[in-house]
């Protein structure tokens, strides 16, 4: 939204007799938020629907009792707060709350950070007048991860509404407690909405959705997050510190390219261990959601690192006679330029596959849009109701981008289309208006081209396109149903903002060209914004900042990568290299946004920086001096990196770092190429895709994250492929087992590519697909 | 020794004896005739015979004074705080420590620290304790906020020692099992107030 619509759209309201501004439509108790006025609220969530399960954050509105959590102001409102009966109902509310509450605040990991405890002492609750006979709730453990202690639990549904709207797992729900039925006589006697929420919390208890002891989901945590009281946490937090022990340490989730808001929560380690060690990570829940590997791969730390001088010499004279540096894009902006800088002034050459294949599509689509970068960021296609998702596997590439195609279906009774390959039995329940084509692999233009038949102002298009729309033809090729025409029009009733995600797939895609033509059309002749995701966590700045080539032999210098000498934050190279939470700096992520993370853990050893400043005599005294260096020609702006900003304010505004700038140049003349139909990879194909929590080695050394490095196939696919299989390759042979996504569907099988030293990229090639043979061991 | 004289602090009602002392001299003659009665009165026998009568009773007569310090010792203030003690359940003999952590985070000092961990039974345990005694400068404040009378000062004031560690590990303050009988409650600050009771308002039970 531009500056000049929101002004347009804001609206003046009054709340405790003062005036304010606010956003036309929205809730009142986000209205207040924004405002900095504080309205106590136990269940809602920003960003999710609201529950009503607390009924606390009553306010009157022009005279009459609301829910500020699902009532939206109107011009000239007024709000009062407090009323004397306001402030009964939520004393008896926070009353109830406390019936049977275990008094184990002592032991409870909340320790403090709790808002049971806070309301209950805001609320000057001193005296109990209820009671009822407590029902036995058991502890349990959901998952590897997940802890439910269902004694401690005031039954908010915060986590349920998080792993519903946000997430898309649903994995967990309300169920019967079989506590004992209320006193009728209280109906009259106590509150009325005190009552109500009692009558609800009395009857219900949280458990997993699918029936049974574990929750089937995507182990993100973001419910252990959420959780206003102890009821939640991880089982490999539990009770072994408190809230305020913990430092917090802002930063920026290092293993995808969301780069999420983190702190990293640290501590000694133990008694006799005094250095520093990463507890636990949170989030800014109300305005960020974390994925598995986000909350739980943490502990990817180089330890106990020492200024080795030896391979240091080494390390010199390995980059002084370096042909190449090969890196991943787990590394920071600064770092990407002291690389450029080293290629520019010694000459090497530079190789990032994911990073080279992104770069060649964003210079594609600079030289055709003329725009430097693509257009939406993934705030504002959570602010859409039409998104479709294009090459990419959305749950496992993205895990926010996954979270911003479900918050849409649930949020602004949105729609989607989802195009891949590979089938996916979860992205069609995150919504009921959502239609998905598991197309042939190579089909990805005819995708395109559907979309353009379908969204396009016709009148707009090249002849060489219109030629090319064949509705029912390329809806039939691309295994839609005879039902599309129907389904279509009913998922498109009422829709305004369309999106459109494209992902790793289409970069590394023979026709990535031609696909870009398409995605321009696209966006020039119909409402849809498209939004990219790039493959890896930096692989934006990357792109921007260095020159990468495509090929290159010689001695070889392998940055957390395959190399000649090894230069690792992983601990088995040649020269110790510290890892991203040992590091501060600055990573772009896919909202276009430049972030800056800071050191979590003492590290000790050499920097890369300290290399670049050997080897080029360059008077910086910290990796952070090159900061401001960042090219401004390619949208970074001249910044200090102590003067970037790193949160959120209470309206939600994202305050972290800045946003890359967008540079504008002349585009090209388009003319697009034919599609060919029998590019389509026939026969067993092998997909080149992580499973959900693991994206780089980093995260495979978190202790927490134990998604194994194997085959990953759909159930059925799995059965028929056996315990273990050689897959063929072109260029080569891969042993291993096989693993169940329950939630892959078809006979396409996953390859993960999280270990660099197995050299994925050079089994695959070109392409995220790759024909193979598959047999059993 | 009962606590009854330590618990009586009312002083004013004491009862003082004003002395009958003489006026000192006024003249030069007067000043004369003390200095001459000061010196040929065996006042100094009076004295001797003092100290002789105390030795003959200590030695022969079993009224001796002193405190055969270290072998005997002087009961010192239940408010005394001297090395912590962590008090057991006298019920079940269960250490009383719940792991709260209030007083690592009192602590000014900053000199204690604890492990905790997520036990079988389902409970936090607390499975390192430490106290270092080289800054604890024994203010009381981790017994005034243990909500649990878990953690207390003792009467141990002898700190004097080979290595400061071996008074500060978990197991060296905790009362040991078999004395469990002798365990005593801690008086001082933090420890119940008489008049709890009167202050506790009676929550609602549904049975």
């Amino acid at each position: 939204m531009s500056e000049i619509e929101l002004v347009k759209n804001m609206i003046s309201i009054t709340i405790d007799g003062k005036e304010y501004k606010a956003k036309e439509g929205e809730y009142i108790l986000n209205a207040a938020r924004a405002n900095d006025i504080f309205i106590p609220a136990i269940c809602y969530l920003t960003r999710c629907s609201p529950t009503l399960a607390c009924r606390i954050c009553l306010v009157e509105a022009d005279g009459k009792q609301v829910y500020s959590c699902n009532a939206r102001v109107k011009e000239g409102m007024e709000i009062v707060t407090t009323t004397p009966n306001i402030l009964e109902e939520r004393r008896a509310i926070m009353e109830v709350y406390d019936v049977n509450h275990p008094l184990q605040c002592g032991v409870c990991d909340q320790s403090g950070e709790c808002e049971l405890q806070n309301y209950t002492l805001e609320l000057a609750v001193d005296s109990q007048s209820y009671s009822i006979p407590d029902t036995k709730r058991e502890t349990k453990n959901w998952s590897s991860v997940l802890h439910y202690d269902a004694g401690l639990c005031i039954v908010c549904e915060r986590c349920t509404t998080v792993c519903k709207d946000m997430i898309g797992d649903s994995a967990i729900k309300t169920t019967k407690r079989g506590g004992s039925a209320l006193d009728k006589s209280l109906k009259g006697s106590m509150p009325k909405d005190a009552y109500a929420m009692w009558n609800k919390l009395q009857k219900s208890i949280i458990a997993p959705s699918n029936g049974t002891e574990h929750t089937n989901c995507s182990d993100c945590g973001e419910c252990i997050a959420v959780c206003p009281v102890g009821a939640l946490v991880s089982r490999d937090f539990q009770y072994t510190t408190n809230a305020w022990d913990l430092k917090k340490i802002p930063a920026t989730c290092a293993h995808c390219s969301s780069g999420c808001q983190i702190y990293y929560e640290t501590k000694p380690t133990s008694i006799s261990d005094r250095r520093e060690k990463i507890y636990r990570v949170t989030n800014e829940w109300n305005y960020v959601s974390l994925c598995g590997a986000g909350r739980f791969g943490y502990d990817f730390e180089n330890r106990e690192v020492k200024k080795d001088k030896e391979a240091f010499k080494r390390a010199i004279e390995a980059f002084k006679k370096a042909k190449v540096i090969n890196f991943t894009s787990v590394i920071t902006n600064e770092e990407a330029l002291m690389l450029q800088t080293l290629k520019e002034k010694l000459g090497v050459k530079l190789i990032n596959r994911e990073a080279r294949a992104f770069q060649i599509f964003l210079d594609f689509y600079k030289q055709y849009s003329g725009k430097s970068l693509y257009s939406l960021d993934f705030k504002e296609i959570m602010a859409s109701d039409f998104v479709i998702s294009l090459g990419t596997s959305l749950r496992n590439d993205n895990p926010n981008a996954r979270y911003a195609f479900n918050n849409v279906q649930k949020m602004n009774k949105g729609a989607g289309l989802y195009f891949h390959p590979v089938g996916d039995t979860l992205v069609p329940t995150f919504g009921r208006n959502i239609l998905t084509f598991a197309h042939k692999v190579g089909h990805e233009e005819a995708v395109l081209l559907l979309l353009i038949e379908l969204f396009s102002n016709k009148d707009e298009l090249p002849d060489i396109v219109k030629e090319q729309l064949d509705r029912e033809k390329l809806v039939e090729l691309l295994g839609g149903d005879s039902k599309f025409e129907a389904s279509f029009s009913k998922i498109m009733k009422k829709k305004e903002k369309f999106s459109l995600i494209v992902g790793e797939d289409l970069y590394f895609h023979p026709k990535a060209k031609n696909i870009v033509k398409l995605i321009t059309i696209l966006e020039k002749t119909s409402p849809i914004k498209v939004a990219m995701i790039p493959p890896k966590t930096n692989s934006l700045g990357v792109a921007l900042i260095c020159d990468l080539d495509d090929e290159a032999k010689g001695y070889t210098i392998g940055y957390n990568a395959l190399g000649d000498f090894k230069f690792s934050a992983l601990g088995d190279g040649d020269l110790d290299a510290p890892a991203m939470n040992q590091q501060e700096g600055t990573l772009t992520n896919m909202h276009k946004r430049v972030t800056p993370t800071n050191v979590a853990l003492e590290y000790n050893g050499y920097t890369l920086h300290d290399i670049v400043k050997e080897l080029l005599n360059i008077p910086t005294k910290y990796t952070i001096d090159w900061t401001p260096k960042l090219p401004i020609n390619k949208g970074f702006k001249s910044i200090d990196f102590d003067s970037l900003p790193n949160g959120y304010s209470n309206d939600g505004t994202e305050n972290r770092g800045y946003l890359l700038t967008e540079i504008t140049s002349e585009a090209k003349e388009i003319d697009v190429d034919k599609f060919d139909e029998n590019i389509a990879l026939d026969g067993d194909i092998a997909y080149r895709c992580n499973p959900q929590r693991q994206f780089s080695d980093f995260t495979n050394k978190a202790h927490q994250i134990f998604e194994e490095f194997a085959l990953y196939a759909s159930p059925k696919r799995a059965e028929a492929l056996g315990k273990r299989v050689v897959v063929e390759f072109d260029s080569g042979n891969l042993e291993l087992d096989v693993k169940i996504d329950e939630r892959m569907d078809g006979d396409i099988v996953a390859v993960p590519d999280f270990k660099s030293d197995k050299n994925i990229y050079e089994l695959f090639g070109a392409s995220r697909y790759q024909k193979v043979i598959i047999r059993e061991v | 020794m009962g606590l009854e004289k330590f618990k009586d602090r009312n002083i004013g009602t004491q009862n003082y004896k004003k002395l009958d002392l003489t006026h000192p001299p006024k003249s030069g003659w007067d000043r004369f005739k003390q200095v001459v009665s000061r010196t040929f009165k065996p006042e100094l026998c009076i004295g001797l015979w003092v100290t002789l009568r105390e030795m003959i009773n200590a030695l022969f007569r079993g009224k001796m004074h002193t405190t055969q310090y270290p072998l005997e010792k002087l009961p010192i203030s239940p408010r005394y705080r001297a090395i912590h003690e962590m008090l057991r359940l006298l019920e079940s003999g269960h250490y009383r420590c719940i792991g709260c952590g209030l007083c690592e985070k009192i602590c000014i000092s900053n000199c204690i620290s604890m492990e905790t961990r997520y036990d079988e039974n389902q409970r936090k345990e607390v499975s390192e304790y430490t106290i270092n005694f080289g800054r604890c400068i024994f203010c009381g404040y981790c017994a005034e906020v243990c909500p649990e009378l878990a953690i207390v000062h003792g009467g141990r004031y002898e700190t004097a020692s080979e290595q400061r560690a071996s008074f500060s590990l978990f197991e060296d303050m905790l009362t040991p099992i078999d004395k469990l009988n002798l365990q005593k409650e801690y008086q001082g600050f933090g420890a119940i107030s008489p008049n709890a009771d009167d202050n506790i308002k009676k929550t609602p039970l549904a049975y």
